[in-house]
């Protein structure tokens, strides 16, 4: 009996929001009524995990910016006064500095998804872009945090990528750093974007990437699409089965699992054998002290490494901006009748597995001291296979022999 | 052929998170040219090394390097009591809620070092403990430096061999290529003593560059717990909602 009126009382109060605010309506569009594929596999839990990794930098960044002071000559000692007198500092900032990497991590498995399933396709493409967007946005906001620290690695490396600009056209670089070399000022305006300007974009890319996904409805392993075929009476999508509560609960076994990795490394490994958290950077940045080596932190480095790869400052460092704004002309790049991996011809499946290897070779080789012999050389050749991915997919994928993609999805 | 084809994606799948995981086992390019250290014998958490650690550092190394991100009173953690960190620790001036400073003046240290020596609040994290350890007894006479000694692990270092009279005097010799230090004056402490004094300094700088990390790992074992159960519930959960899925 209670539970009845309980229940009329809650009818209400929703029939009240709902008169003012599509309170239902937006939780059925979204996600009870949300028809994804069915046949979603491994590839699939980083997008909801990206976003997990999006609120943990929002709430832990929320609590460190309470103790941490963006002034050159305290910034450094801020953060030690976190990991020491702070209570649970030196949890909040593991779980940040972790999660950077994380996001990384999580982000460029997804970007992967994306490529093997053709899902920046027809009539993906926005979602693409918007994604894209979303991973230029995060490498702003990657890059700006790790000055924050203001460590020697901190310091050095917004010198290294600052000066990027400055064979572009040193009057932008003068404009970037506020200084004539990186600075107190300069700490102050990557904090102002860091903490506020960049967060705000993303949170907002992040749902506008999630509007034009469900407007064109999820792609899935198979690359066919299942609003083609629709239950005659009900409308609803055969192969898609409703986002909640098949998908939350099944992206929440992702979550626990991700979650024991991301506590491995917070607890055990926060350095992360100095790939997260690197030595150089617990000494305090110092103007008149240049590191021996410079690199970026490891998200950077396959790029880091196309920049290096060319003798000439400024092609290098157009090569770089290129590599990562090619990505955008994908869907017009793709010329094959499938979208799929799995019905790609082995022209196709050569030329993304070459892909793929290049981009993690670039990756080792950003780390890697540029004199050795062996660097060079190999960077430039996995340069070359990264760019003709692109550049030849017009010609290979129209090549390509593929298979008759199934008409409805396969488990 | 279903069979086969799923396992092929999963092989894909491993394959691919192994190539990530290998590329993050690889050392990233380091801070100082490789040298062969001495690892060091130090046992995280005993505490009487911890204690013996902290008293070698008050009396050796406090005149001239800070800790100034450690507080006096987090010396609790390592087991002692707040009498005995003032009775032994601190100068009267000082209150046990302050941080480690150092009296010297920046200025000075510059013109006698050639640079003021580094605050070492966060030196073992920067170093590591082998080459702290090896470094400690790396010192030997060399009368070209101004100082009169040199380092085999930091060539050329400005510090003087401060603990010279524990160790004694260390002069290198052998051919090039295969040099070696040899003990030329027996200092108060034998071998085996000096062994042990720089082992427990060392590990008490490991200690102070991070004092959170036991309450880390013990943490971390309960959240990895945790976790481990919320995968098998969560699981579970799935697998019930899911069993209407063909």
């Amino acid at each position: 009996m209670s539970t009845a009126s309980e229940n009329t009382k809650l009818a209400q109060v929703t029939q009240w929001i709902d008169a003012r605010f599509p309170m239902s309506s937006l939780w059925r569009d979204h996600i009870s009524e949300y028809y994804a594929p069915k046949n979603f596999n491994f590839w699939y839990y980083f997008g909801s995990l990206a976003m997990l990794v999006l609120v943990i930098q929002l709430v832990t960044g929320i609590f460190l910016t309470m103790n941490y002071k963006p002034d050159a000559r305290y910034a450094f000692a801020s953060v030690e006064y976190i990991m020491r007198d702070v209570n649970y500092g030196w949890l909040i900032r593991y779980m940040h500095s972790t999660g950077a990497s994380m996001f990384f991590v999580v982000v460029y498995l997804h970007m992967c998804r994306g490529l093997m399933y053709g899902s920046y396709r027809k009539p993906r493409e926005l979602v693409w872009i918007i994604g894209m967007a979303i991973y230029l946005c995060l490498m702003g906001e990657a890059f700006m945090g790790y000055l924050l620290p203001w460590g020697q690695m901190s310091y050095w490396g917004a010198q290294v990528i600052i000066s990027l600009f400055d064979a572009i056209s040193p009057p932008l670089a003068l404009w970037i750093r506020g200084d004539f070399v990186v600075s107190d000022a300069t700490l102050n305006r990557f904090f102002a974007f860091h903490v506020i300007a960049l967060p705000l974009v993303l949170v907002g890319l992040v749902l506008v990437h999630i509007i034009a996904l469900h407007e064109v409805g999820s792609n899935n392993p198979d690359g066919v699409e299942i609003k083609k075929h629709k239950d005659p009476v009900t409308h609803k999508p055969l192969d898609g089965i409703n986002f909640h509560p098949y998908y939350t609960l099944k992206d929440l076994v992702g979550v626990s699992v991700f979650l024991g990795i991301f506590s491995a490394v917070v607890f055990f490994a926060p350095e992360m054998g100095g790939y997260f958290l690197e030595a150089n950077n617990f000494i305090p940045a110092d103007p008149m002290k240049t590191p021996p080596h410079i690199a970026p932190v490891w998200y950077f480095t396959p790029f880091y490494a196309i920049l290096r790869a060319i003798p000439q400052k400024q092609l290098g460092v157009i090569a770089m901006g290129a590599a990562v704004m090619i990505f955008l002309a994908l869907p017009w790049l793709d010329r094959g009748l499938v979208k799929s991996i799995r019905y790609r011809g082995t022209l196709y499946k050569t030329a993304f597995g070459l892909f793929i290897t290049a981009f993690l070779i670039l990756g080792y080789m950003g780390t890697q001291d540029p004199n050795l012999w062996y660097v060079n050389p190999t960077s430039q050749i996995c340069t070359v296979i990264y760019f003709s991915f692109f550049l030849l997919m017009p010609i290979y994928t129209r090549m390509d022999k593929s298979r008759q993609a199934p008409d409805r999805v396969t488990s | 052929m279903k069979q086969h084809s799923r396992l092929m994606k999963l092989l894909f799948s491993l394959a691919a998170l192994t190539a990530l995981s290998a590329g993050l086992a690889g050392q990233p390019v380091l801070a100082h040219e490789e040298l062969t250290l001495e690892r060091a014998p130090i046992v995280e958490g005993d505490k009487a090394s911890l204690q013996r650690g902290a008293r070698a550092f008050a009396n050796y190394c406090q005149s001239c390097h800070s800790a100034q991100y450690l507080r006096y009173s987090r010396l609790t953690d390592i087991g002692l009591s707040e009498e005995e960190i003032k009775a032994n620790l601190m100068f009267a001036s000082e209150k046990i809620g302050d941080t480690m400073t150092v009296a010297m003046d920046k200025s000075d240290a510059k013109a006698w070092f050639g640079n003021p020596p580094p605050d070492l609040s966060v030196e073992a994290r920067v170093r590591g403990a082998d080459w702290l350890y090896s470094y400690l007894r790396g010192f030997y006479k060399d009368p070209s430096r101004p100082t009169g000694w040199n380092n085999t692990v930091y060539h050329n270092v400005g510090m003087p061999h401060v603990l010279y009279e524990l160790q004694g005097v260390q002069n290198m010799v052998g051919e090039e290529g295969a040099k070696s230090l040899k003990l030329v004056h027996p200092g108060k402490l034998s071998e085996a003593e000096y062994s042990q004094f720089t082992a427990d300094l060392v590990n008490y700088l490991v200690w102070m560059a991070e004092p959170a990390k036991s309450t880390r790992i013990q943490i971390g074992v309960l959240a990895i717990f945790f976790f481990v159960l919320a995968f098998f519930v969560t699981l579970a959960l799935k697998k019930e909602f899911w069993k209407d899925i063909h």
